[in-house]
This record gives structure tokens, C-alpha cells and sequence, in this order.
């Protein structure tokens, strides 16, 4: 039988192993998309399709309600859905994560002497990888549609910062939720919930065409933050905001996200070391 | 280090799950270094609870546990970078291919990229999976993804290693297999806890047995020994007898 030897081994502290083992579940996670590309189409699939429907089968009559024509319409229009393709890559991570409890590989994981957040984390930055290139291939199609940023690329960079935030932080909601569900079939079931995640804010319909009572839960929404910052830096028309949140989008959008990792990602932590007992 | 310590140790191992009575109810081990040493007992003995136990996978609410010189509940680390586990349902990832599956996990044992590469080519070799090595694992048979199963566990030739039924649903030829594996690892030093429903298996490889039914200890020895205890019958007679008589 052959023993490693311990050169092999390589020796360093925990921040650099955490890291490390992070990106090489990050990796195992980037080529089940390269084996099944299906998957990555599928995520694709919502926001080309809310591009499509929204922009133009219901567009024109929002224009018209919003008193705007159609092409104003879809500036307003994309920053939504840059924030809402983030809201739905909720699904993704949580069946993921369901999966590797189910399966067992999460088990395996945790008898391994790797870092113990990385299990999780590789997930999370698999994700944001995966959201530069949603994004990347949004802003494509976008433009295609006539969409424009119109302050710069230091704009553009900042909003995708902004947007691949977000997303960090719906991956631990998604991460956690998967940690927490019975399997990933009970994922599956609730991923309609994703829906008044994503629309109950600014993101389609502006918040002052609500109902008064819908009005404040949308204001107050995470995605709502990060789509009025995202629309003041690309420059895609703003519309005043009236409450307090809106009022400091920016710094919301900035807040949101951190906070919501600084609940999720150690509620997380414990639910993880606590599986199967 | 005191090198006659046995590699694996519990005293009065107790663990209840939330809203169920006693799956342990006080378990004591004692596993010598270099041993196989089998855990038998009927659907809900507390097999598996125990091997998760020791595998750090699950907590215990009394008793003492030592893995390899290092106390299961205190030093969690310390447990994990000397053991190897394979679990009762193959843990490997369906996406990848074998070869991807052992890299990976090895490079997780903090192996580098070429020492990991390395790795896995033997471990494929040895396991007889050289040919399915570049296909998806979910295109595996079962007892090809229990083999590789056993390889990943066996990444760092750990010190204890625990095996959780490691031939049920193989053919004779894989069984006979594994049956190999675990000799030649024993005889390399490595302490090896396996559980099993088949009596003939825990004959054949263990050089003692302890008697799981309910959570409890219900006999221990050798299997010449168990045999005896009930006149000299095989093992599955005294098997029944003995968790009947439990
Ligand atoms: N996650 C769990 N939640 C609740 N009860 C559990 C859990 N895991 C095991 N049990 C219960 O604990 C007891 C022991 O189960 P365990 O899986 O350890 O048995 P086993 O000896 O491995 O059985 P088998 O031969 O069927 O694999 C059983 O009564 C089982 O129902
Ligand atoms: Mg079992």
C-alpha cells in the first residue's frame, strides 16, 4: 500500500486552506455546468424571457401607465431584471445544496480536515461566478434591445458590483434554505416563492403604481436597494424616490446584502455541523 | 504516544434522536491498531449511528469517544485528518467522472494538483475503474460507485477507517474485492471498523465482533468465541440466539 508522503501536503493558514478548499468546491460546482450545460441554459432562460415579455408584450402597457413610450420602458425595465435574475438563481443554489445533503457528498465533506465554511462557500463564489456571466450575458442582450448605460464604465462596473453582491447574499438564503429543507423535491415545491421576492419590488412595475399596502413591503425589499442604486449608475432614468429607502438606495444596497449574510451564512454554519443528529 | 492504546475506544456511548427513544443506549468498544473489527447487528441496531459518531458526523449526548488517540468530541480536526470513511450509500459526486471525484476530494485532503493526479491513478487502478475513469459516476454501476466509494475514503491511507456495510449490493467478485482491500490495509497498519449483515463476511475478516441490537452491546469476541458461546453452531445461529436472547 503507498503512503503519501508529506510532500505532497501543502502547509499553510487557515485563512489560505479556506480559500483554497473554497475554490476547489467552487470548482467541482462550475463543472457540473460544463457537463450539463442544460443547466446553465435554464438559468438563462428566465430573464431572457422576462426581457422578452416584459419589455415587449406588456411593456408597451406599462409605458402607457407609467405616461412613458415603450423604448423608456426598457432602460427602466433592465436593471430590474439584472437584480431579478439574482433573485432567481435563489432555486438554483438551494436544490444544489439539498442535493449534496441527500447524496451524501456534504457528509463527506464534513469527515474531510478541510475548512468547514468552505463547504458551503465554495457554493456561494461558484455562484457569483455564475452571475458575472448571467449578467455578461444580459447587458449583451440588452443592448441588443437598445438598452444603454449612459454614465461610464465606472458606472457599469459599480452596478455589477452591486448586482454580484446581491447575489452573494440570496446564495447563503438559498444555501441555508437548502440546509433546512427535507430534500430537493420540498425545493422544488417552494420555488414559486421566489416570485413576490422578485416582483413585490422595483423591479417591473415601479412602486407607486402598487397598492399603497404593497407599496412599503416593496420599497423595503433587498432587490428594490440594489435596482434604484443600479439605475442611478447606469443612468437609466430615476424615479424620486418618496420613502426612506429609497432615499438611500446606495447605501441600502450595500447594507442589504451584508446583512443578510451576517444572519444566513452562521445560521448556516450551525445547521451544517448539526446535519443528521 | 502510547502506540498499544486502541486505535478506536467508547465507553458508554449514548445517543437519543429528537422525538425517539435510545438509538445507542451505552456502547463500549475497544479496537486494537491494526485490526478489523466488525460492528453486527439487525436493521436499527445502531450500526450506522455509531460510525457516524466516531466519523464526527454526528454528536452524542454521553459517554467517551477516542478515534486514533484524539477525543471525538473535543478535537473534531484532529479526528478527521487521521480517518477515512465510507458510508453506508456511496457519497460521491454523479456528475463528475471517477477520476474528477478523486482529484477533487483529494485535493481537499490538501493534496497538490500532481500528488492528487497521482493519487487517483493508482486508486483507479487499484479498484479496477482505470476503463470507466472519464465517465460520469451516475452511469456507474452499484458496485462500481461502492468501489469507488472505497477509494475516495482511502485517499490518505488513513490510520482508522470506518466502513459502513461496505459490500452490500455487490456481485461475489466485488465483494471479494473489497474483502482484499480491507486485509491488505490491515495488514498495513490501518485499523478498520466495518459493519455488516453478513455473518460470513464478519467471520472471514474480523479478528473480533461486537454485538449491536437495540443500542446495546450484546455479546463480543472472536468469532470462534461467539460460536462457541452457543455450542459450537455457526455464526448465524449464534447470532439469532443471541439477539433473541437479548
Ligand atoms: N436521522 C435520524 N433521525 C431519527 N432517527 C434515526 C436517524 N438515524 C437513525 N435513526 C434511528 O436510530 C436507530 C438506529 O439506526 P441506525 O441507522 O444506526 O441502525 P443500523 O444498525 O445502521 O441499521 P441498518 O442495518 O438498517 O443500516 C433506528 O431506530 C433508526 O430509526
Ligand atoms: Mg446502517
Amino acid at each position: 500500500m503507498t503512503t503519501v508522503t508529506d510532500a505532497s501536503t501543502v502547509h499553510g493558514s487557515r485563512i489560505t486552506w479556506a480559500i483554497v478548499d473554497t475554490w476547489v468546491v467552487a470548482r467541482r460546482h462550475l463543472l457540473h455546468l460544463v457537463r450539463r450545460p442544460d443547466e446553465l441554459l435554464g438559468t438563462l432562460m428566465i430573464p431572457v424571457m422576462a426581457v422578452a415579455m416584459f419589455g415587449f408584450v406588456f411593456g408597451e402597457a406599462f409605458g402607457v401607465a407609467m405616461d412613458v413610450p415603450g423604448a423608456e420602458y426598457r432602460e427602466f425595465l433592465l436593471p430590474g431584471l439584472f437584480a431579478l435574475t439574482m433573485a432567481f438563481g435563489i432555486g438554483n443554489t438551494t436544490i444544489s445544496v439539498a442535493e449534496d445533503v441527500r447524496g451524501g457528498v456534504l457528509d463527506r465533506m464534513r469527515s474531510l480536515p478541510m475548512s468547514p465554511v468552505a463547504v458551503l462557500a465554495g457554493r456561494a463564489l461558484a455562484d457569483m461566478i455564475l452571475a458575472v456571466v448571467e449578467l455578461g450575458i444580459l447587458l449583451a442582450l440588452g443592448t441588443l434591445f437598445g438598452w444603454q448605460a449612459h454614465l461610464g464604465l465606472g458606472g457599469v462596473v459599480a452596478a455589477l458590483g452591486l448586482l454580484v453582491l446581491l447575489r452573494l447574499a440570496f446564495s447563503w438564503v438559498g444555501i441555508l434554505l437548502g440546509l433546512l429543507v427535507s430534500g430537493p423535491e420540498a425545493a422544488m415545491k417552494y420555488f414559486a416563492l421566489v416570485f413576490p421576492l422578485a416582483m413585490v419590488a422595483d423591479t417591473i412595475v415601479p412602486t407607486d403604481l402598487m397598492p399603497g399596502w404593497l407599496s412599503i413591503p416593496a420599497a423595503w425589499n433587498p432587490l428594490s436597494s440594489t435596482v434604484i442604486a443600479t439605475r442611478e449608475l447606469f443612468g437609466n432614468g430615476v424615479v424620486p424616490a418618496t420613502t426612506w429607502v429609497g432615499e438611500h438606495a446606495m447605501t441600502m444596497a450595500v447594507a442589504w446584502p451584508v446583512a443578510i449574510i451576517a444572519v444566513c451564512l452562521p445560521l448556516a454554519m450551525v445547521r451544517l455541523r448539526r446535519l443528521g443528529r | 504516544m502510547i502506540t498499544d492504546e486502541p486505535a478506536i475506544w467508547t465507553q458508554g456511548l449514548r445517543k437519543s434522536y429528537p422525538g425517539r427513544g435510545a438509538a445507542l443506549d451505552g456502547i463500549d468498544l475497544a479496537v486494537p491498531a491494526g485490526t478489523v473489527h466488525g460492528l453486527l447487528g439487525p436493521n436499527g441496531a445502531g450500526k450506522t449511528t455509531t460510525v457516524r459518531i466516531l466519523a464526527t458526523l454526528a454528536g452524542f449526548d454521553a459517554g467517551q469517544a477516542w478515534v486514533a488517540g484524539r477525543n471525538v468530541a473535543r478535537d473534531r480536526a484532529g479526528v478527521r485528518a487521521r480517518i477515512g470513511v465510507a458510508g453506508q450509500y456511496a457519497a460521491v459526486d454523479g456528475v463528475l467522472s471517477g477520476r474528477q471525484n478523486l482529484e477533487m476530494f483529494a485535493r481537499l485532503h490538501r493534496m497538490r494538483a500532481k500528488a492528487a493526479r497521482q493519487r487517483a491513478d493508482e486508486l483507479l487502478e487499484r479498484f479496477d475503474l482505470v476503463e470507466a475513469a472519464g465517465r460520469p459516476v451516475r452511469g456507474y454501476s452499484g458496485g462500481m460507485r461502492r468501489r469507488l466509494d472505497l477509494a475516495v475514503s482511502l485517499i490518505r491511507s488513513p490510520r482508522v477507517l470506518f466502513l459502513d456495510e461496505p459490500t452490500t449490493g455487490l456481485d461475489p467478485r466485488s465483494r471479494i474485492e473489497v474483502w482484499d482491500a480491507v486485509r491488505e490495509l490491515a495488514s498495513s497498519g490501518t485499523t478498520v471498523l466495518l459493519t455488516t449483515q453478513y455473518l460470513e463476511e464478519a467471520d472471514r475478516l474480523c479478528s473480533r465482533i461486537t454485538m449491536v441490537d437495540r443500542g446495546r452491546v450484546v455479546a463480543e469476541g472472536s468469532p470462534e468465541e461467539l460460536k462457541a458461546s452457543v455450542g459450537g453452531r455457526d455464526l448465524d445461529e449464534a447470532f439469532l440466539l443471541i439477539t433473541e436472547g437479548a
